[in-house]
């Protein structure tokens, strides 16, 4: 619960922050108390891993984003847009329409299956074994997504020459 | 012989002993809490401690290297300096900067002390002294190393200053870099140990054959993971010879410039705390953690081994920070990524190698080679690729 809290907080101030790097800091905080909420549920692995990439390697991008396109004026305009009214009016109403499907579905009133055991091992396992293709695939796409954005800051510095 | 055996036994769990005699005159409700506050106030202590005799034994050590004294003033050999600076940077002024932004300017110290703090949860200290055994321990290490980046940032950025900001940048680029080949030198460990808790990699360590150790250091993979391991961890905590981020002379303490006072002091133990936390991993991971390095030494309490050996990483930090000169922000990066992470890669495929390969003297030699060749060869051609010349400056001629 009080987890649950820190995590709504977390992320409404990450919305509601003027200073555009308040608002990554405070994201981060949301993503630790979903880390937090991943390891009380018991799994250890993706707790951790958001821990890592999250808070370690997507907060850094993302403050280093904001550095690089800073733009001083924004820190002047209003927060809310003048049709926030709408805006919640929509949320409100996408939000009643999910929870009334996911009520109304079978998946809530079914008694939940006892819980496999997510160990490290256990993962560790299914993706050296039966999952190893989608690994080997996706590590094959992000290396040469990697490559991709290597060349394409070669490519810059040249140009500065 | 039984009754020295029991008694070497009962002085090596001593602090778990007492730990439970303390615990067992409490209610068993407020049992598990006050069992994890013990623990914890004792790792805080304990690690405090230790950064108050290292500051003092580094200051000691440099003197010596560049032939000066050292602190010697205050008390014998000067060993209450430490008490001495900690009264100091108490009463000092604690001057914020007026345009700083002062939230973030506080918590930056205070989150970089504590998730410095958080690593110490899964190093077993000694036999049974382990403060959480979790199937994750080195994931967890890691994670929460990663988030003293953040604070570096939050620090770097809220002080308003550019040698602030310059000095967070040149430490992120850098602590990223070098948590590649950090992250990569231990998990041949974890490929060997099949396993990523810290209880389990040292129990596996804490065997012999004969006399000698199984310590993962000695193998051909292991000794070259240990060597990598090293010098990520000392360029991770921002030690010298990879101490530009917070260079004195060229941009006078980097991020935590416009920080004063006690504030400062948090920094400097962060920092030491940090340094001590992956010194105490590598200790995990490639020495045994807390087993003895010969099988005829277990007598000794195994809390007493882990310390010994941090203590000689410690000083073996100090000797290097009194020997070897800062590197170039471009050196540091070629390090990282040219030759860093080249031979940690090569050494998971040594790894490999070296658990499907029959035990004998083959595996050795083959493994062996596989480590040496080509970090001979790949030093020489990084060496042959550079152009030595007279340097030109591009804005200051």
């Amino acid at each position: 619960m009080v987890l649950a809290l820190l995590t709504v907080a977390g992320m409404a101030a990450a919305m509601g922050l003027r200073n555009a790097v308040h608002c990554v800091l405070a994201l981060t905080l949301g993503f630790v108390g979903i880390a937090a909420l991943y390891l009380q549920l018991g799994a250890q692995f993706v707790g951790l891993a958001q821990i890592m990439v999250y808070v370690g390697a997507v907060a850094i991008l993302a403050v280093f984003a904001i550095m690089m396109t800073h733009n001083p004026e924004s820190a002047n305009l209003p927060v809310f847009s003048s049709q926030w009214i709408v805006g919640c009016i929509v949320a409100a109403a996408v939000f009643a329409v999910l929870a009334r499907a996911i009520s109304s579905s079978a998946a809530f009133t079914q008694v939940l299956p006892p819980q496999p055991g997510a160990t490290v091992h256990q993962i560790g396992d299914s993706l050296m074994h039966r999952y190893v293709l989608p690994l080997e695939i996706m590590g094959l796409l992000l290396t040469a997504a990697l490559i991709g954005a290597v060349v394409i800051a070669m490519d810059r510095k040249e140009e500065m020459r | 012989m039984t009754h020295l055996a029991r008694l070497a036994q009962q002085l090596d769990q001593i602090f778990v002993l007492a730990a439970h005699w303390l615990l067992s005159y409490l209610p068993a409700a407020i049992q598990p809490l006050c069992s994890a506050i013990l623990s914890v106030a004792a790792i805080i202590i304990v690690f405090a401690t230790l950064f108050a005799i290292t500051t003092w034994l580094e200051r000691k050590g440099l003197g010596r290297i560049q032939n000066r004294f050292g602190p010697n003033r205050v008390g014998p050999f000067g060993l209450l300096q430490p008490i001495a600076d900690g009264v100091k940077s108490l009463t000092k002024e604690d001057i914020v900067p007026i345009t700083a932004d002062h939230a973030v300017h506080f918590l930056a110290p205070v989150l970089l002390v504590a998730a410095s703090f958080l690593g110490y949860a899964v190093l077993p200290i000694g036999r049974n002294m382990v403060l959480v055994n979790l199937n994750a321990g080195v994931l967890y290490f890691f994670a929460v190393g990663s988030m003293m980046e953040l604070a570096v940032f939050m620090a770097g950025w809220s002080s308003r200053s550019k040698y602030s900001l310059l000095g967070a940048m040149r430490a992120i680029a850098q602590m990223i870099s070098y948590e590649v080949p950090l992250v990569l030198a231990s998990i041949v460990v974890i490929m060997q140990a099949g396993s990523l808790s810290t209880v389990s990699i040292v129990d596996l360590q804490a065997t012999y054959t004969g006399i000698w150790p199984h310590w993962f250091v000695f193998t051909p993979w292991g000794f070259a993971g240990f060597v990598l391991f090293m010098i990520a961890a000392t360029a991770e905590s921002n030690r010298s010879p990879f101490d530009l981020p917070e260079g004195e002379s060229e941009i006078i303490a980097g991020y935590y410039t416009e920080y004063s006072g006690f504030k400062f002091a948090l920094f400097f133990l962060g920092e030491y705390i940090g340094m001590f936390a992956t010194s105490g991993m590598a200790i995990t991971l490639f020495l045994g953690g807390w087993s003895a390095p010969f099988s005829f030494l277990t007598w000794v309490p195994s809390y007493l081994w882990f310390f010994a050996k941090l203590l000689a990483i410690i000083s073996v930090f100090i000797w290097i920070r009194g020997t070897l000169p800062r590197l170039r922000m471009d050196q540091l990066m070629n390090l990282a990524w040219e030759f860093m992470l080249p031979m940690a890669l090569l050494n998971l495929f040594t790894a490999g190698l070296w658990h499907f390969m029959a035990a004998g003297s083959l595996r050795w030699l083959v493994c062996s080679t596989m480590v040496v060749v080509p970090c001979i060869l790949l030093s020489r051609g990084l060496k042959h690729k550079k152009k030595f010349q007279v340097r030109t400056y591009h804005y200051s001629d």
